[in-house]
């Protein structure tokens, strides 16, 4: 390779400005093509927004009319999600930052909560799929949709609620011990409210995640098309993230700035979804106690 | 531990701790439900057929090599890009940037780790693969090198993020040490704050390559889907099919209980072993408890 000259403080600086630079024009590789996936949806779809768009039905197979069903179908996965999840989540949290000893079983749970995370998405529909919708007999359902789901976005709850429980500083526990109560009434009454920004900022970016998420929905909850809106849990729905494949893969003579439309829609839930958790982990900051 | 007083507190203190081992069962309740649709296949399919090099279900052809090849492909290709492009960028985050552009960027990384995999096919469909079609001159745009891209683009940010995280966290005193020696920032990046960083660099590398090798919708809909065998360099730029859009396009159609049926799942468990080899690896790392692993990785 170049013989290096690395003697003088001269050539040093030279080496480092242009390591410096060629750094940097990486950095903007990386960030612009962002700034321009963002700005491009925004231009290109914006001629589709419009108050029919997002209130009306399909029409014409998909062809015109609105994505109304498929934003509510995503709303109420989203509901499902958050009941099911957020109860377990932060139970296993309250346990593994307060009750669990550093042993082999907490371990194997910390273990087991990196492995669901890793778990991709389409396996766990295929696991939905064998055991909600197959083996439970629910059928192609919110219900089933929901429930694959929550098992997904457990891990983020559990890390990010433990996280946050674990920053709210141990003298808070000890005084209230000290002063007569007992563990779970010092959890109830202190750490959880003094950590529940930061549950929440979790919770947002969970769900965050679960609105995106087509593959496991495709096969326990998704459906192509629905006259009307789903009735009871156990009713197939359409989704946003589903919707948006199929004009894009499986409808021949799509408009195109319908098929932008959607993914602006389904953009601007997740924008708007990151905006509000990082507004919380903001307020939470300054609101904090410590 | 402060023991509880009263009945309900007992109680909840067991409901807690059935809450904090339920992810162990969660697990275990995947991998076993995984394995009891998945397991028929090796009754039903020959052994030499599940690895010979056909995958074409319909006339009974259930060769699984161009598919796991095509996964592979793929995420060599994302993670070629993905890895140097990651760490650099992380590293000027981290070292390089004045504190207002760090602001700036870390966000702009995170809306990109937010952006669904489907809004990405779809840019990939409309945008990228007509784009390289025309400029490689291929019969088509949808090919493994476009879904690598993709994935590095969706990779990246888990890279970005974890890294910037290890580089941050090296003590001030490792950076101020060398400086004081004499050598320049730069030297300084490259021979104290990254090797010092190594574990959770590494972690990040790592959950980055399982979440391509993960991915599902974004190669679904710009690879192409043709599970055809890798033959030489410049398959790269014609289309492959990867495990996890074989499940995704062809779970729909299966008939409940069909060898079919059975050997998607098949794929399924191939799929989370990977992940679960790949998450324990990692976390192998970061915990330090097995110096073996550190040394063969490093």
């Amino acid at each position: 390779m170049f013989k290096v000259n690395l003697s003088t403080p001269q050539s040093r600086l030279t080496i480092q400005k242009i390591g410096y630079l060629s750094l940097t024009l990486i950095a903007i590789l990386t960030v612009v093509p962002i700034i321009a996936i963002v700005v491009h949806i925004f231009i290109q779809g914006f001629s589709a927004i419009s108050w029919e768009f997002l209130t009306g039905f399909p029409k014409d197979g998909m062809r015109a009319g609105g994505i109304f069903p498929a934003i509510v179908g995503t709303f109420y996965l989203t509901l499902g999600t958050a009941i099911f999840s957020i109860p377990i989540s932060i139970g296993a949290a309250v346990y593994l930052s307060e009750y669990a000893s550093e042993n082999r079983w907490t371990q194997i749970i910390r273990i087991a909560i990196i492995n669901l995370a890793g778990i991709p998405s389409v396996v766990y529909g295929l696991f939905g799929l064998g055991l909600f919708v197959i083996f439970l007999q629910f059928g192609t359902s919110i219900l089933a949709g929901c429930l694959t789901l929550s098992i997904m976005t457990l891990p983020i709850f559990i890390s990010t609620a433990e996280e946050a429980m674990r920053s709210v500083p141990q003298s808070f526990r000890v005084v209230s011990i000290s002063l007569g109560a007992s563990q779970w009434q010092t959890i109830r009454r202190i750490v959880l409210p003094q950590a529940q920004p930061g549950i929440l900022t979790g919770v947002i970016l969970g769900l965050e995640r679960a609105v995106g998420e087509t593959a496991p929905i495709l096969f326990t909850a998704a459906a192509f098309f629905l006259p009307q809106l789903p009735n009871s849990p156990f009713d197939a729905t359409m989704a946003l993230p589903y919707h948006l494949f199929v004009i894009s893969t499986q409808v021949p003579g799509m408009p195109v700035n319908l098929q932008y439309g959607t993914a602006l829609v389904l953009l601007l839930f997740i924008l708007g979804m990151n905006i509000l958790a990082t507004l919380v982990r903001s307020h939470a900051r300054k609101q904090r106690q410590w | 531990m402060f023991k509880s007083r009263d009945w309900s507190e007992f109680v909840i203190t067991r409901i807690i701790k059935l809450t904090g081992y339920s992810t162990i069962i969660f697990v275990v309740l995947i991998f076993f439900f995984l394995l009891n649709e998945g397991f028929p296949t090796f009754i039903e399919v020959p052994f030499a057929s599940l690895i010979s090099d056909r995958w074409y279900p319909i006339e009974g052809y259930y060769g699984i090599l161009p598919l796991l090849i095509g996964s592979l492909v793929v995420t060599v290709g994302a993670t070629t890009i993905a890895i140097p492009v990651g760490l650099c960028t992380a590293i000027f985050i981290s070292e390089i940037s004045p504190r207002w552009l760090r602001d700036i960027l870390k966000p702009a990384v995170e809306i990109l780790g937010g952006i669904p995999s489907v809004v990405l096919g779809f840019l990939g469909i409309i945008v990228l693969s007509p784009y390289l079609r025309v400029l490689l001159n291929l019969p088509t745009g949808l090919s493994a090198f476009t879904g690598a891209v993709l994935l590095a683009a969706m990779s990246l940010p888990t890279i970005v993020s974890i890294a910037d995280d290890a580089l941050d966290a090296v003590p001030r005193s490792y950076r101020n040490a060398s400086l004081a020696l004499g050598a320049t920032d730069w030297q300084t990046i490259w021979n104290v704050t990254v090797p010092a960083a190594r574990s959770g660099i590494l972690t990040a590398f790592m959950l980055g390559i399982g979440r391509t090798i993960g991915e599902t919708m974004t190669v679904m809909m710009v690879t192409g889907n043709a599970p055809v065998l890798f033959k030489g360099f410049l398959s790269f730029l014609y289309p492959v099919r990867t495990m996890t859009a074989t499940i995704a396009a062809e779970m729909g159609e299966v008939a409940t209980g069909s060898i079919h049926y059975h050997i998607l799942f098949f794929i399924g468990i191939i799929l989370f072993l990977f992940s679960l080899v790949i998450n324990i690896t990692a976390s192998a790392v970061v915990f330090r408890q097995h110096k073996k692993v550190e040394k063969i990785l490093s």
